[in-house]
């Protein structure tokens, strides 16, 4: 429910360091969401068109990359990840944990920008 | 064409985190223990509230509550019945409350002071799913769980779940008017979230209450305020 304001914050966070940027037009923007981060990929799609509409960001492309649940398992002494979020035991040994190492991210790992448009704008 | 790949490694969420770190410290200097109440609309976070505000005015806890919703302020008349200053947030429109919004309305609330509080309790918009999301700087985060909603809720929203510190099943008086099958509720709590401690409940005839009631002053007497939460 909350997608479109989470997709806002990315426009402007963006938005924000393009300034370093000149005239750059962006092309993709690549977000890790974790898997307990309660966010739905399909509705942060849907709102990015809306959200990047008059922007720097118009036309570029959401990549979301959508990480499992990481968690450290005492008794097998390794970080196990699970295979989905129904079950905090280790898939090894079915000792439940609740030592989470991943699964709740929700940042923006890297945008990519066409260098070209910076250089013609210097031109 | 040349493109460059511009690294960012940024949370989403940074200004609200930030934001609930500098509650987390006022908290803390203020020697008040802060709870977040989340649940799904009518689990009973009010009525559960109620009770637990006017139970621990009358041992003499200064205790004090911050109510979230999308409109009106009957939750916080309601609360306010309890003799302890309630105050309403009302979000219109969206959907949990923010580090902010708690900073704001704990900024100008008249004739209230931090350090004035032992515990301050903070009522969610009701809503399984966002308010997961959103670091309040609270110490203790609190799950409802009604016995009419259904035994798989955890299962359905783990990450609410998963992020609790201590759960409540609450209406048990109609636990079996409900078939609410009891084993299987605690299962799926403790498999979404392992070793959480579990409160069954009713502000009807008064179960578990008690309980409740000595795992507050437990936590604050073991801990202070300190939260042990892992960051979000």
């Amino acid at each position: 429910m909350h997608e479109l304001s989470i997709v806002s914050s990315v426009v402007d966070t963006v938005t924000e360091s393009l300034a370093a940027y000149p005239g750059a037009r962006v092309l993709e923007v690549r977000l890790r969401v974790g898997a307990l981060a309660s966010v739905v990929v399909e509705s942060l799609e849907f709102c990015w068109e809306i959200a990047t509409e008059g922007t720097a960001l118009e036309g570029s492309k959401l990549v979301v990359n959508v990480l499992p649940v990481v968690m450290h398992c005492v008794p097998c002494g390794e970080d196990v990840t699970l295979e989905g979020v129904q079950s905090f035991r280790c898939p090894k040994c079915g000792e439940p944990s609740f030592d989470l190492r991943h699964g709740r991210e929700l940042e923006i790992e890297a945008f990519e920008i066409d260098e070209m448009e910076v250089a013609e704008e210097k031109v | 064409m040349t493109t460059r790949i511009v690294e960012l490694r940024r949370g989403i969420l940074k200004k609200n985190d930030e934001l609930a770190a500098g509650l987390r410290g006022r908290y803390t200097a203020a020697g008040v223990m802060v709870l977040n109440l989340v649940s799904s609309p009518g689990t009973g976070k009010t009525a559960f509230l109620e009770l637990t505000l006017k139970e621990m005015r009358a041992r003499g806890t200064r205790v004090a509550a911050l109510v979230g919703d999308l409109e009106t302020d009957n939750d916080a008349r309601r609360l306010a019945a309890s003799g302890a200053p309630v105050r309403q947030i009302n979000t219109h429109g969206i959907c949990h409350l923010d580090a902010e919004m708690i900073g704001k309305h704990i900024q100008d609330w008249e004739g209230v002071e931090l350090g004035g509080l032992d515990y301050l309790f903070i009522e969610n918009v009701g809503n399984l799913v966002c308010p997961s999301s959103y670091d309040l700087g609270e110490a203790i985060r609190v799950v409802l769980l009604s016995v009419t909603e259904g035994e798989d809720k955890p299962l359905k929203y783990p990450t609410m779940f998963n992020s609790a510190d201590a759960a409540v099943i609450t209406k048990m008086d109609l636990a079996v008017p409900c078939g609410f099958d009891r084993t299987e509720a605690l299962k799926n709590i403790n498999e979404i979230r392992p070793g959480i401690r579990i409160f069954e409940t009713s502000v009807k005839s008064g179960v578990g209450i008690e309980e409740w009631l000595g795992y507050l002053e437990e936590q604050r007497a073991g801990r202070g305020t300190q939260s042990e939460r892992p960051a979000r």
